[in-house]
């Protein structure tokens, strides 16, 4: 169980847990990117991971789908309700991935090679840098995020290459599928185009559509809104928060966008240097003192006369945001 | 022990040659990315071009050996520069810019062209020289129940392992010292960037295509002392080889390359000596295989961070 | 149009002609100029001056003529051969060429027969040849145009093919029926074998990589005497048989349907043979890109990392791929070996890999119909260049036109790349449609790792 942050009593995110990183510690040789770094992501929440530029965030979900192998730490993800502890423990002495009997599946991802994370623990990602397959169409990019289930019907190619019955309805089904999701994120009239074709904002959406055609538990959008313009960003919260209700899908999200941030988040966990240095509500983060010292950058006496007329201890550190390129990579 | 020194000094002399042509691999690797496969063959170019220097140099009446051979160093360096930097205007600059593929396949095609060009000028048949330049010192001399065995440094070999050395310091240099170096090393990081700010990326790609020709003739013409005899097929293997060694060594850099073809030579030579002659080959590409599973950057090269 | 109407247009055409000219004869002058033959005591050297200055003057009047007609006229004259055809046309005769492209292969043996018979037997024999090249294009179509994995090292299915095929009639009086799926699944096996450590290699060092074992394996068929003959090879490699008839003079083919012994019925059946075996591999690599392992493949070659993140096994992805593509490569060998009677490692040198990825390239990745047309054009290129003996009569008895044959190969290698980057046919059919099916872009498909 993570100890929750003194300021904030038990909050819903440590109750119902969809996913947990615990004392998660990333090493790039001597660059230490994340250091012990813990948090709980709430079931149906959608949870916000923010911070300065180059805080290790990115660095986060590329442990978290399995991109990056932690140097330390475990990340524990639930399909069933609870936290399961007694499962978990007993998984993480076995040496085993995961254990998958009945319905309260529970995973180490970091453990399982990132193929796998999407397939089995059903955690689907989007990029930094737009990921598409530019010369596939936008349909095609959503039927091979469907290619696991796919692959099945096509009895692993053999009789779709004879075109058998199972298959096609399969396949049918598929496309039903990826048109829902293209009609969900306002792309349907570019179905054919190919993904390369399609403006920055659409290929945001496409990309989170692709994503959500591998029927995620959790889906971790990395800068979302980057280089949305507002309308654009209004329909991105629209797009989530349907994703939420009525998919019961989880969000983990990084942004830079506090607008957004703020409108939509149910928690949020900052982090500076590669370690968390807030978490809990949007209100609760805003307020909090290092975090805004860690965002504007204030210099140390400054951040003393903001603690003292708050009446908080005053607090160590380096706080330049012009050394925070140094402070990992993101 | 004796037989193992005498294999080590070959070693070490038939990898010289292999680094040289290597250095050409990789620096173009390094700057534009692409297997040049022609380069093979222009190797092969300049060792034909020393041939009819060297035979020309005699037959105006040149005695004077030391002369001869600096005469026809030079002279196969510069003109077998005036092939690569054709090459590399004709077949690779119209494709600059454009998919992986292109270069790559008219960089097969000018081999092609390069070894029926000189098959078709300078006839498919063999062209031995008898060698030029003889003896040697022993360095040990050894007895075993057979008789003696000596371990034989000849002054081909220091001719050849000398030039190596040199050339690798000056060209170090070059490439850390100069604005030209400077202008190559801006083109590997970002092309675009370096156009912006003044470099003429044309013009370093083209004198790195020179460069890399010129350190061809170098051992093409090392190859022809070392060897007595060179065909229009030389190019493809001693190609593939440098190329190994260049991968080897992790390709982009230009001491990997140098320690690779050291490395293939020792190899080669060692495996049939000790082994046997005709799967000296496969034990050079065998390595090479095993090195990239285990190391898939080379080994002197940097270890590609995946970006995600 | 005309020169004079530009002073400076000649003065540059002149000057840039002049350094053509000067470059020619920089290079051209330890090949042209001087020539190394072997003589009585060493070699000879001979001067071949008026060769040299032809070649100059070649240069020159060449450059001066593109200069002045086609790269700096404002109205070069090659402007009236690259009328743009509209998209409708293309699309139109893009629908059509397959289908008739088809009829003629299916008929070619009697189109042949009608027209040419005189050199029927040859020129049946070199459709066998071209369908050879496209079914390997085909094969190795699989991956590099469609998983996007450089292969420089295909060939070494086809010996492999070539050889399971031999070696298994060698010693076990395996027939070729019998033997082709065994082949077949041999070469995929290798695939697997060779794959599996590499696979996960990018770009460029997966080329050198399989370039290596293209060349070990045929160090080791030369050198492996007791088992592979070495260079001697393995010959008397049986033919196909005709539901158990063979084609011999007697109680063969011919006999049994009544018809008069001809040699010719054999090429037929070989042709025959090889354009079912090159349209199963169209059927089965059209299929497949219709199906996710196929789309997977696209997918894998426009992002991995993407592919990765949707749950995709990019080892095992790559792996069907490889073999599959290596399966084919085998098929098309033991083809070959059955054909020739008999084989060599002289047949599986590096050039074959890079004959057959220069067709694939040429055609334009990933397109079935490219791989067609550039095996058409350059493997029957290569055999019209056998047969200019007419230029004889013009050049003299010296000229041997057919040592010119690779280096036009070569030559037209560079031009095409040259003029299409992407190849003849280049762009990409969708593998699924929504609502209207539009053909994409060469530029924007991807080309595999590492750009």
């Amino acid at each position: 169980m993570e100890p929750a942050m003194k300021t904030t009593p038990a909050q819903t995110w440590d109750e119902n847990v969809v996913l947990s990183v615990e004392h998660l510690t990333m090493r790039f040789g001597g660059l230490v990117a994340v250091n012990d770094l813990s948090f709980n992501v709430g079931r149906g929440d959608i949870t916000a991971l923010i911070g300065p530029n180059g805080a290790g965030k990115t660095t986060v979900f590329n442990c978290v789908t399995g991109f990056y192998k932690p140097t330390e730490g475990r990340i524990v993800m639930r399909h069933g309700a609870g936290l399961q502890t007694d499962k978990i423990e007993a998984l993480t002495l076995t040496g085993r991935q995961f254990n998958d009997d009945g319905d309260d599946r529970v995973f180490l991802l970091e453990r399982m090679p990132d193929f796998e994370i999407s397939k089995r623990a059903k955690v689907a990602r989007t990029f930094q840098n737009i990921r598409l397959f530019g010369g596939m169409t936008a349909l095609e990019n959503l039927l091979v995020a469907q290619h696991n289930p796919l692959m099945i019907a096509s009895s692993m190619t053999i009789g779709g290459i004879f075109n058998l019955p199972g298959y096609r309805k399969a396949r049918a089904e598929a496309i039903d599928f990826a048109a829902y999701w293209l009609e969900k994120t306002g792309l349907i009239n570019r179905a054919d185009d190919p993904a390369a074709d399609l403006p920055y904002g659409d290929q945001r959406r496409l990309e989170i559509a692709r994503a959500m055609c591998t029927k995620p538990h959790l889906l971790c959008l990395d800068e979302p809104a980057a280089g949305l313009n507002p309308r654009e960003s209004t329909e991105l919260n629209n797009l989530l928060q349907y994703i939420r209700k009525d998919h019961g899908t989880s969000i983990l999200l990084i942004e830079h966008d506090m607008g957004v941030v703020m409108e939509i988040s149910d928690h949020v966990v900052v982090l500076d240097y590669g370690q968390k240095i807030s978490d809990g509500t949007a209100e609760q983060v805003k307020n909090d003192p290092k975090v805004i010292s860690a965002y504007l950058g204030v210099d140390e006496d400054e951040v003393a006369a903001v603690e003292e007329s708050l009446d908080m201890p005053v607090i160590h550190g380096k706080n330049d945001p012009a050394d925070n390129s140094e402070g990992g990579q993101s | 022990m004796e037989y193992f020194l005498q294999q080590l000094i070959n070693g070490l002399t038939l990898g010289s040659i292999y680094g040289l042509i290597a250095i050409g691999y990789t620096m173009v690797y390094g700057i534009i990315g692409m297997i040049n496969f022609a380069h093979g063959d222009i190797f092969m170019v300049g060792s034909f071009i020393a041939l009819a220097t060297f035979l020309a140099l005699v037959a105006i009446g040149i005695s004077a050996l030391p002369l001869i051979l600096f005469i026809t160093l030079l002279v196969a360096m510069l003109f077998t520069s005036a092939w690569g930097w054709t090459v590399e205007r004709l077949a690779y600059r119209p494709l600059r810019g454009s998919f992986r593929l292109a270069p790559l396949i008219t960089a097969i095609g000018m081999s092609i062209v390069l070894q029926n060009f000189v098959q078709i000028t300078q006839g498919a048949r063999v062209k031995p020289l008898p060698p030029q330049i003889q003896g040697g010192v022993t360095l040990i001399e050894g007895v075993t129940e057979n008789g003696t065995i000596a371990v034989q440094l000849s002054y081909m070999q220091m001719i050849i392992i000398a030039t190596t050395l040199a050339l690798m310091i000056g060209f170090s240099l070059l490439i850390s010292k100069t604005s030209l170096g400077r202008s190559q090393r801006a083109c590997e990081q970002d092309q675009k960037m370096a156009a912006l700010l003044g470099v003429n990326v044309d013009r370093t790609i083209s004198l790195t295509f020179v460069m890399g020709a010129a350190l061809a003739a170098v051992a093409g013409f090392m190859f022809l002392l070392l060897y007595g005899v060179i065909d229009f097929y030389i190019g493809f293997l001693a190609g593939v080889k440098a190329f190994t060694a260049a991968v080897l060594g992790g390709i982009g850099s230009l001491p990997g390359a140098m320690l690779g073809g050291l490395l293939i030579g020792l190899i080669e030579v060692f495996w049939s000596g000790y082994f046997s002659v005709e799967y000296k080959d496969v034990a050079a590409f065998s390595i090479l295989v095993i090195v990239l599973i285990f190391m898939p950057s080379g080994l002197l090269g940097k270890p590609e961070v995946e970006k995600v | 149009m005309s020169a004079a109407a530009k002073p400076g247009l000649m003065a540059d055409s002149v000057k840039d002609a002049a350094v053509a000219a000067l470059l020619v004869a920089v290079l051209g002058f330890f090949f042209f100029a001087l020539r190394t033959d072997i003589g009585t005591g060493g070699l000879d050297l001979t001067y071949r001056w008026g060769l040299w200055f032809i070649a100059i003057a070649i240069a020159f009047g060449g450059r001066l003529l593109l200069n002045l007609f086609v790269f700096k006229t404002s109205r070069p004259i090659t402007g009236g051969m690259s009328i743009s055809i509209p998209e409708g046309v293309m699309s139109g005769i893009g629908r059509v060429l397959g289908p008739v492209l088809l009829l003629i292969a299916l008929t070619l043996p009697f189109i042949v027969m009608a027209v040419y018979p005189d050199r029927d037997r040859q020129f049946i024999d070199l459709a066998i040849l071209i369908m050879t090249y496209v079914m390997l294009g085909w094969g190795l179509n699989i991956v590099v145009g469609l998983a996007g994995l450089l292969d420089l090292g295909y060939v070494a299915f086809y010996a492999v093919g070539a050889y399971s095929f031999a070696l298994l009639a060698q010693y076990f009086q395996i027939g070729f029926w019998t033997a082709l799926p065994l082949a077949g699944l041999l070469a995929a096996v290798w695939g697997i074998i060779l794959g599996y450590p590499v696979l996960r290699l990018r770009g460029d060092y997966l080329a050198i990589v399989t370039l290596a074992f293209g060349e070990i394996i045929r160090v080791v068929l030369l050198n492996w005497y007791e088992f592979t003959g070495g260079p001697d090879g393995i010959s008397g490699i049986p033919k196909p048989s005709f539901f158990g008839l063979d084609f011999s003079r007697t109680g063969g083919f011919a006999e049994f349907f009544g018809l008069d012994y001809d040699s010719i019925h054999r090429f037929i059946y070989l042709y025959y043979i090889i354009l079912i075996l090159a349209l199963i591999t169209n059927f089965v690599t059209l299929r497949l890109r219709k199906l996710p392992i196929g789309r997977a493949w696209e997918a894998l070659r426009e992002d991995e990392i993407a592919c990765r993140s949707l749950g995709i096994n990019t080892t095992n992805t790559k792996l069907t791929a490889f073999s599959i593509g290596a399966m084919f490569g085998g098929l098309a060998g033991s083809f070959f070996a059955t054909r020739q009677g008999f084989i060599s490692p002289e047949s599986f040198t590096f050039l074959e890999s890079a004959i057959i990825l220069a067709i694939v390239v040429l055609g334009g990745l990933g397109s079935q119909i490219g791989v067609v047309i550039a095996s058409v054009v350059m493997i029957g290129g290569i055999e019209i260049l056998r047969n200019l003996g007419f230029l004889k009569e013009i050049f003299g008895p010296d000229f041997e036109p057919t040592q010119y044959r690779m280096l036009i190969f070569g030559l037209a290698m560079v031009l095409i790349m040259v003029w299409k980057p992407r190849g003849i046919i280049s762009s990409r059919n969708p593998s699924a449609v929504y609502k209207e099916r539009k053909k994409i872009s060469s530029d924007m498909v991807a080309q595999g790792e590492g750009h």
